[in-house]
C-alpha cells in the first residue's frame, strides 16, 4: 500500500513508469477499502456520501478549511451525516476525502481519506470496540493476520488494548491534571511533546475521557471533573481515529459553536458561520448515537509500515 | 518576526539573541489541539543543537542578518583585513575564520554573513590550490590514493595526502572539508 517503494525502482520513464509501478501497492490498497466495506455491510450500515463542498465548515478552533468559490471543502462529514441520523437512519459510514488548510507533516497531508461511522444506540465505549473488531479485521485480510508492525514492534490488534484516562496519562507523562484546571495552551504542547511521544508503542491505546473544554462534538459526563465522553486511538503511537459519544443536545451544541467562533475571532481566524441545517436537524431529535473518525491513510500506512503519508497516497500536492 | 507557521527546515531564526539554523522540522498536530512544530536548530555560534516546539501563534525573533561579498587582503594581528565593494576596509578575526584562514589567498573572494555586525558564517570559493611546502617522500612506484601522509601546504595548514604527492606539488583542497582532492601541478 506504499507507493513510495515502488517509486524508486520505477526507473527513468517518469511518471507513466512511477504509476505503473504502484499497481501492487494500489491493489493492496483496494483490498483494505473491500475488507472495511465488508466489515460494514457484515454489520448492517449503509454506505452513504455526503457533499464534499459545503457552505460552512464544522467549527473546530483548531481545523481550517480550504475555501472553494464561496464555500468550503468539507474537514469532515460529520454534519451532514448527523443530520442523516437525525432523519432516522441508524448505521451510516462514509469513505471519502476530507480537506484541512496547512496541514502538512509527516502524518498530515492538506487531502486526506477519511473513513466516518456513526450508530444509533451506542456509546463510546460501544465504538472502541467495534473499531477493535474493524481493524482486526481488515488487518487480517490485508496481512492475513491481525498484526501489524511498526517500528519493528508486533502489535496484536485483536489482544487487549490499552485504555488509558486522560487524567492518568497527564498525571503520568506531563505531571498534571487537565481534567482539574484546563490550560489549552498547554494541553496541546504537553499532548505533542511528552504524552503521545510517551504512550505504549507496542498496543494499541485508546485515551479517553477528555477534558470538557476539549469535547469537541462529544457529550459531557456530569461528574466531578466534569469529562467528555470522547477517545482518540494510536497504534504504535500513530494516531488513527477520534470518537464521541455524541452530543445531542440542540442548545449546548448552538452554545459551543458560539463559544467556538468567538475563539477563533480572538486568535484571528475566519470565524466560520454555524450550520443552521444541522442545528434544526438537532433541535428535532438526534438520537443517542457514537461517531468515529478514521484516517484511511494513517491506517495504509499501519498495514504497509510506511513512515510518512505521502509514501501512502498515490499523488501528492 | 516569524509565527511558526513560517518555520520551515533551513531557515534561519534569532532565540535569545543567537542565531540558530533550523536542522530538523517536523509537524504535529495531536487530535483536535492546535498544531506544534518540533524543531531540531543548530546554533551557528556555538554549532551546538536544540530542541524546541513551537505552537502556531508562537512568535519566533527573525535574525537581522546580512551578507556581503568582501575581497581578502592580508593578515594583520589577531585579525586578517578584508575589503568591502567600496574598499571600506573590514576585520575578521582568526577565530572568526576558523580553519578558513589557512586558505585565504590574496584578493579572493568570500561571503561573510553577519549577525548584527557579527560575522557567523564565512563562505570561500568551494576549491583552492595550495603548494606543499614539505612532506616526507613517498615510497617509489606506491600510486596508491587510499594510503595517506601528513602534508604541510603553504600557510602551514596541515593535510593528509597521497603518497605519490611530493614536496613542492600543488594541491586542490576543498574548503568545506579541509580536506585534498587532488594534485593539480607536480614540481
Amino acid at each position: 500500500m506504499a507507493f513510495a517503494g515502488e517509486e524508486r525502482t520505477a526507473g527513468a520513464d517518469g511518471e507513466a513508469g512511477r504509476l505503473r509501478g504502484c499497481r501492487a501497492a494500489l491493489e493492496r490498497r483496494a483490498g483494505m477499502l473491500r475488507a472495511v466495506r465488508a466489515f460494514f455491510d457484515s454489520q448492517g450500515y449503509l454506505e452513504v456520501e455526503t457533499p464534499t463542498r459545503v457552505p460552512t465548515p464544522a467549527l473546530e478552533l483548531h481545523i481550517d478549511a480550504e475555501p472553494a468559490g464561496g464555500a468550503y471543502l468539507r474537514t469532515s462529514p460529520e454534519l451532514h451525516m448527523k443530520r442523516l441520523l437525525a432523519a432516522g437512519y441508524e448505521r451510516i459510514y462514509q469513505i471519502g476525502p476530507c480537506f484541512r488548510r496547512g496541514e502538512r507533516g509527516r502524518h498530515h497531508h492538506p487531502e486526506f481519506a477519511m473513513l466516518e461511522w456513526y450508530r444509533a444506540g451506542a456509546n463510546y465505549r460501544d465504538a472502541l470496540a467495534e473499531t477493535r473488531a474493524l481493524l482486526a479485521a481488515v488487518a487480517r485480510a490485508a496481512l492475513g493476520e491481525p498484526v501489524v508492525t511498526r517500528h519493528g514492534a508486533r502489535i496484536r490488534l485483536d489482544g487487549e488494548w490499552t485504555v488509558l484516562t486522560v487524567r492518568e496519562a497527564f498525571r503520568k507523562l506531563a505531571g498534571w491534571d487537565p481534567t482539574l484546571a484546563y490550560d489549552a495552551d498547554r494541553f496541546d504542547l504537553d499532548m505533542a511533546t511528552r504524552v503521545e511521544p510517551g504512550l505504549p508503542a507496542d498496543r494499541p491505546v485508546a485515551l479517553i475521557d477528555y477534558p470538557a473544554p476539549a469535547a469537541a462534538l462529544a457529550r459531557c459526563r456530569a461528574e466531578h471533573p466534569p469529562v467528555a465522553e470522547r477517545w482518540e486511538l494510536y497504534v504504535g503511537g500513530l494516531e488513527l481515529a477520534n470518537a464521541f459519544s455524541e452530543l445531542t443536545d440542540a442548545a449546548e451544541q448552538r452554545r459551543r459553536f458560539a463559544e467556538c467562533a468567538r475563539e477563533r475571532a480572538r486568535l484571528g481566524k475566519e470565524a466560520y458561520a454555524a450550520d443552521e441545517e444541522f442545528l434544526r436537524a438537532l433541535e428535532r431529535g438526534l438520537p443517542d448515537c457514537a461517531g468515529v473518525a478514521l484516517g484511511l491513510d494513517r491506517l495504509a500506512m499501519l498495514l504497509s509500515g510506511a513512515e510518512t503519508i505521502a509514501e501512502v497516497r498515490l499523488f501528492t500536492e | 518576526m516569524y509565527t511558526a507557521s513560517d518555520l520551515r527546515k533551513g531557515l534561519k531564526v534569532e532565540i535569545d539573541g543567537v542565531p540558530y539554523l533550523i536542522t530538523e522540522f517536523n509537524f504535529v498536530k495531536p487530535g483536535k489541539g492546535q498544531a506544534v512544530y518540533n524543531c531540531k536548530l543548530k546554533n551557528l555560534i556555538s554549532g551546538g543543537t536544540i530542541s524546541r516546539a513551537y505552537r502556531s501563534n508562537d512568535k519566533i525573533d527573525e535574525p537581522r542578518l546580512e551578507e556581503r561579498k568582501l575581497r581578502y587582503s592580508y593578515p594583520e594581528g589577531d585579525h586578517y583585513v578584508f575589503m568591502d565593494e567600496n574598499y571600506e576596509q573590514v576585520n575578521i578575526s582568526a577565530e572568526a575564520l576558523g580553519d578558513n584562514r589557512h586558505f585565504l589567498a590574496e584578493d579572493m573572494e568570500v561571503e561573510v554573513l553577519f549577525h548584527n555586525g557579527r560575522p557567523i558564517e564565512i563562505t570561500l570559493p568551494y576549491f583552492v590550490e595550495k603548494r606543499v611546502i614539505h612532506t616526507e617522500p613517498g615510497v617509489r612506484g606506491d600510486t596508491a590514493t587510499n594510503v595517506l601522509k601528513p602534508a604541510t601546504v603553504e600557510g602551514g595548514y596541515e593535510i593528509s595526502v597521497p603518497l605519490f604527492v611530493n614536496q613542492g606539488d600543488v594541491v586542490r583542497i576543498d574548503t568545506r572539508t579541509g580536506e585534498y582532492v587532488d594534485r593539480v601541478a607536480k614540481k
